[in-house]
């Protein structure tokens, strides 16, 4: 097994996409992802790659445009507002079907919030994120191992199908230090005939475009599109069930939250009360099988969420509201603790209280 | 024999530019330098947001369709990807250039990023309809400028050369027109050592035009270029504002 070493989440990216064969990193500093510009700053020069800190977050993701025009990995990263800033790239992106990693240690909002961790972005990543009809694929690390290995499974999706994959982190996740074995890579080969490399007077020219202005060219390539996030939803969704085999309380939850959830349900557990998670590792494609499987089984759900109820939304429509859904949460940056989630357990509908 | 030919570079393919409009002109004059240069198979050219938004389809070179404005930072991105092999140029308007992206062209200049930048500049928004540009004169009548240009509510007019020859960044920025045969020489002349600077690894190289828009302003096509001499040189003084490599020469 090969050495851990002990890493912030924000470094724990950054080295994981140099592993993944990005040489390529653009951003803006905004906490609290900052770490990864400042550690992509370090390592870029010394690897012949490029560190280039751009004049905003709209002139970054526009630079990750060009590299990826190219046929290159490439990434940038921030958090809240300036992915608010980097929307307009993502639906070009979107448009021009390139890949691309970004990444979004979330803080509090609306507008400039705070600074301390939050999951209040889950619409905007999981619902487009832009203008226009287009997904992202959106990787939800819960442990600093994560955030480098879904790096890393960022990029592979990212370049197989065409598009931008998220990783949608939060401030918790980027700033805490756990040991972390950095993944081992496969060189996986992706066709990248479509990239503009000059002609080499030897092909027709290569256009990387999202204009169509003929109605029935830009149906086409819409529907296209969402066949291919159709196959992405088959294949690609990842979850981890946590003591679901006999419960009858199934908790839903992402990132820290799940982490939080986890504690509490083992203290669930103590006083009889049969809890279980299912943590999605992929919130689009959200694992909608395993939750309609757990409806079936389960008496009610609830999600633990560092927002107002978003992901709450996607475990209604996956169980088809065969069961009722409950919402234990905290906003603005606050993290609920194992007793508070365990009192919303105790809570839920045909729970232990009612 | 000569023969006046189509430069290879330019794609034989119907331009859909409105007739008079000088566009096609600074098309002809960007491929031929591609041409004389021998770059095509390695430039990639960033078309714009406006009336020149689809010169991808017309430049023989791979093309990126860039959003409103980010030309600078699209082509940065082309450009460092493969410094050595790439030439890459950015083909915008007054709008884009001036207005929405003037962020991306201010600090492309200012680092100055080892592009070429082939700068349109005609007073007004062509593709939607004729609105008043971050470039309109004093007194211009637009569609959204309906009574003319009036400084004390919508400012003045943004000289791009002038300003970004404040910056120590940049290699290369003139102003040229296009409005006479004298002029297009010179014209080439300077597009031509734009793409010159890049090859030879100088850095930031920005060429503005002095470009008629007959349709939207409402003019023949002959007033327009009578209207680029009288009107738009003597606002918009053409000639070399900053040339890095010769002054250092000169030294």
């Amino acid at each position: 097994m090969a050495d851990k070493v002990l890493m912030k989440g924000n470094e724990a990216i950054a080295e994981a996409a140099i592993m993944a064969g990005c040489r390529h990193y653009f951003g803006y500093p905004i906490t609290p992802q900052t770490e990864v510009a400042a550690y992509m700053a370090k390592r870029m020069p010394k690897i012949g790659g490029v560190f280039l800190q751009a004049e905003s977050e709209i002139a970054a993701i526009n630079m990750v445009y060009g590299v990826s025009s190219t046929g290159h990995r490439v990434m940038t990263s921030s958090s809240s507002p300036g992915i608010s800033l980097k929307s307009e790239g993502l639906s070009y992106l979107a448009g021009a079907d390139l890949p691309a990693l970004v990444v979004n240690v979330q803080r509090g909002g609306p507008g400039l919030g705070g600074i301390q961790p939050s999951q209040s972005d889950y619409f905007q990543a999981t619902k487009g994120g832009g203008h226009g009809d287009f997904r992202m694929i959106v990787l939800a690390p819960a442990s600093v191992q994560e955030m480098a290995d879904l790096t890393v499974k960022g990029f592979d999706l990212a370049d197989e199908y065409r598009m931008t994959a998220m990783i949608l982190a939060d401030g918790t996740m980027g700033q805490m230090m756990e040991p972390v074995e950095i993944p081992k890579i496969e060189k996986k080969e992706f066709d990248k005939s479509w990239a503009v490399t000059g002609t080499g007077m030897g092909r027709k020219h290569n256009i990387v475009n999202s204009l169509s202005l003929a109605p029935a060219e830009l149906e086409r390539q819409n529907f296209e599109r969402f066949q291919r996030y159709g196959r992405i939803q088959e294949k690609e969704a990842m979850w981890e069930e946590y003591r679901m085999e006999d419960a009858e309380y199934c908790l839903v939850a992402f990132g820290i939250a799940a982490r939080v959830t986890k504690a509490a349900i083992d203290e669930a557990r103590k006083k009889g009360i049969r809890a279980g998670m299912i943590r999605p590792i992929t919130l689009w494609p959200f694992p909608e099988k395993a939750l309609a499987a757990a409806a079936e089984k389960c008496v009610s759900f609830a999600t633990v969420e560092l927002n107002m109820g978003q992901m709450i939304d996607d475990v209604r429509l996956a169980i088809s509201c065969k069961r009722p859904v409950k919402l234990i949460h905290r906003a603005g940056g606050i993290i609920p603790s194992p007793e508070e989630v365990l009192r919303g357990i105790e809570n839920m509908e045909g729970g232990a209280e009612k | 024999m000569m023969v006046f030919e189509r430069p290879h570079a330019l794609l034989d393919v119907p331009l859909h530019y409105c007739p008079g409009c000088t566009h096609g002109i600074v098309h002809r004059l960007v491929a031929e330098v591609i041409d004389e240069l021998g770059i095509e198979g390695r430039t990639i050219g960033v078309a714009p947001v406006g009336c020149a938004v689809m010169a991808y389809d017309y430049f023989a070179c791979d093309m990126v369709e860039a959003a409103h404005g980010r030309a600078p930072a699209v082509a940065t991105g082309l450009k460092r990807a493969d410094p050595e092999h790439n030439v890459v140029f950015t083909y915008q308007g007054d709008g884009d250039l001036a207005s929405i992206g003037t962020a991306e062209t201010v600090h492309a200049a200012a680092r100055n990023e080892n592009i070429t930048i082939i700068f349109i500049n005609n007073a007004i928004y062509g593709m939607t309809g004729g609105q008043m540009a971050p470039t309109s004169l004093p007194g211009q009548v637009t569609q959204t400028s309906p009574y003319g240009r009036d400084v004390k509510a919508c400012g003045y007019p943004v000289k791009i050369c002038e300003m970004l020859s404040t910056l120590d960044g940049p290699e290369y920025l003139e102003r040229v027109a296009v409005n006479n045969v004298k002029n297009v020489k010179a014209a080439k002349k300077a597009i031509k050592k734009a793409f010159e600077n890049q090859l030879a690894g100088k850095g930031f190289s920005l060429v503005e035009v002095l470009s008629a828009c007959p349709t939207n302003w409402g003019m023949t096509p002959e007033k327009a270029l009578e209207w680029v001499q009288d009107k738009m040189i003597p606002y918009y003084p053409l000639g070399v504002y900053k040339d890095r490599s010769a002054k250092e020469e000169a030294k």
